[in-house]
């Protein structure tokens, strides 16, 4: 199997605290990998370090075969990395449409683009694209509402449809599942089966375990940014080390 | 048209211009507390363009507004190291600095002012304010303006979409000062006499306010505040101080009811939802 990310003895310290610790993983092509642990663990640093939101202490992140480790954050999109954030992100008093238009920014051919007064045409191509991926989730009556109005599950959604505007082959989700209901957790689901039949490629950081299980071939288990397990669910669930770390922070919390 | 009309419409013109000069930076997050520097820098070196060199004032005028996005595009970079109020500093104090130097400069004059020989008509500031109302309307329907809201709102989300948060910054900074020098040199040309003193802090002050009560989430909002800012006064000139006082407070209160400004994205937005809504009811 080939891998898409390849990640190797990567570290992150901030002042003095190792936050990631020589962790190594791959997340192969066309598969879904979840990234779990305690509260603290790491998992956001090290979604942080792949898209280049800080520089890593050392080791080596390589997409398809390259280093990206030295590519300026803003390139990494263009290099197919795209993720959403654990507390949305986008712009609330612009409407859904124009959130997305900004997903696809890197896929325009023409520097010029960014000065096309493309507001004139009736039914341009980008808004036509941007509505294309709404009503593949079903959001469509959305469009024109700002994002600001909407309910928090369909905000989590535009977030993720903003992120595959770029045609990423890689998406990294940071806890998709947390604060959503049933019905929204579900409709959550449809959404990354959607995707998963497009091949994309799906890393997630999430605490909801059937959620996961449904979801993801591969778990990666870290605690205290080590990575202490690895392998299919049922595997992992039954781990020593696992149960330890889970348990030691339910008691603790 | 009394000469009273003329001057007040001049005035509307010359103060909307200003307006979408710091309507511009702020769209992208900067809070220019320096835009009367750079109106500065366009009148003065229009008006020695057009005294000592002969230039026709309508290419002074536009190499005013030139010289006033080159320096703006010189300092962008340093300045915009720093973020939100440390920016509007450092905005301000080039805004003192150039009052400063332009009021020591014996070459355009220094202290006594600087008499400014070729006039124009009250027309052709008409025409360029309209001029650039209609330039920065038409690139409200770019992405420009969509990527300059995501700049504001999120430096790092947009970032890590692909933008160039630095380009973007400096090109907002360089556009709204060539505005303003425009608007300097436009000022310069019809008032024939210009001098330091005037381009202070009470003229950046009044325009930024100009724009907060008109508003920064609608293109039409900074010409609203304009046109506002200076038409009550103007109607409030021949009755007693205290109307004054009350317009003052009309817009604090204003201000503290709406400090989104005049217009917003909401208003527009109702619109096309309730057309929306009559024609989804038939499907
Ligand atoms: N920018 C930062 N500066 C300093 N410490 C940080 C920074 N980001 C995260 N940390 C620390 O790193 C640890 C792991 O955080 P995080 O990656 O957010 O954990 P998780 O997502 O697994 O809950 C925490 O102790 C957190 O305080
Ligand atoms: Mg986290």
């Amino acid at each position: 199997m080939t891998m898409l990310l390849s990640i190797q003895s990567l570290s992150k310290t901030f002042g003095g605290l190792e936050v990631v610790r020589d962790l190594s993983f791959d997340v192969p092509d066309g598969t879904a990998t979840a990234l779990i642990g305690p509260n603290g663990a790491g998992k956001t640093t090290v979604f942080n370090l792949i898209s280049g939101v800080y520089p890593v202490t050392s080791g080596s992140i390589r997409m398809c075969g390259v280093d990206i480790v030295d590519l300026p954050s803003r390139h990494r999109i263009g290099r197919g990395i795209a993720r959403s954030f654990q507390n949305i992100r986008l712009i609330p008093r612009l409407s859904v449409i124009d959130n997305l238009l900004i997903g696809q920014h890197v896929k325009l051919k023409r520097p010029l683009d960014v000065l096309r007064p493309f507001r004139f045409a009736r039914d341009h191509e980008w808004i036509r694209a941007a509505k294309a991926e709404l009503s593949a989730f079903g959001l469509s009556q959305y469009a024109d509402e700002p994002v600001g109005l909407l309910p928090y599950g369909v905000r989590k959604r535009v977030d993720l449809i903003r992120a595959i505007l770029s045609s990423p082959s890689l998406l990294m989700l940071d806890e998709p599942a947390a604060g959503l209901n049933a019905s929204e957790t579900r409709e959550l689901h449809r959404h990354l089966d959607i995707l998963r039949e497009r091949g994309t490629t799906l890393l997630i950081i999430e605490h909801d375990m059937h959620f996961i299980r449904s979801i993801c071939e591969q778990i990666v288990v870290l605690n205290f940014g080590c990575k202490i397990a690895e392998g299919p669910f049922d595997q992992v669930r039954t781990d020593q080390q696992v149960r330890e770390a889970y348990l030691g922070t339910e008691r603790a919390t | 048209m009394s000469g009273y009309q003329t001057g007040i419409i001049v005035l509307l013109a010359l103060n909307t211009i200003a307006a979408y000069g710091v309507y511009l930076p702020m769209s992208a997050g900067q809070l220019n507390l320096g835009i009367a520097g750079f109106m500065a820098i366009g009148a003065y070196a229009a008006a020695y363009l057009t005294n000592a060199c002969g230039w026709p004032p309508s290419a002074a005028i536009g190499a005013g507004g030139a010289t006033a996005a080159i320096l703006a595009f010189a300092v962008a970079m340093p300045m915009l190291r720093t973020q939100g109020i440390y920016l509007s500093l450092a905005t301000f104090a080039l805004g003192q600095v150039i009052s400063a130097i332009f009021l020591n400069l014996d070459i355009v004059g220094g202290a006594a002012g600087y008499p400014v020989a070729t006039h124009i008509e009250a027309s052709v500031v008409v025409s360029a304010a309209t001029l650039v109302v209609s330039l920065v309307w038409l690139m409200s329907t770019t992405r420009l303006t969509v990527y300059f809201a995501a700049v504001k709102n999120d430096p790092l989300v947009a970032d890590l979409l692909g933008l160039n948060v630095k380009a973007l910054g400096v090109a907002a900074l360089t556009v709204g000062a060539g505005i303003a020098g425009v608007g300097g040199a436009l000022y310069a040309h019809y008032f024939n006499y210009i001098e330091a003193q005037y381009f202070g802090v009470m003229l950046s002050t009044y325009t930024v306010l100009y724009v907060l009560l008109g508003g920064t989430q609608s293109v039409w909002g900074p010409l609203v505040g304009a046109a506002i800012f200076t038409l009550v006064p103007e109607a409030l000139r021949s009755s007693s101080q205290w109307r004054y006082a009350i317009f003052a407070l009309f817009i604090i209160v204003f201000m503290a009811l709406r400090p989104q400004g005049l217009l917003t994205r909401g208003l527009s937005r109702q619109r096309t939802q309730a057309r929306a809504q009559s024609g989804s009811t038939n499907s």
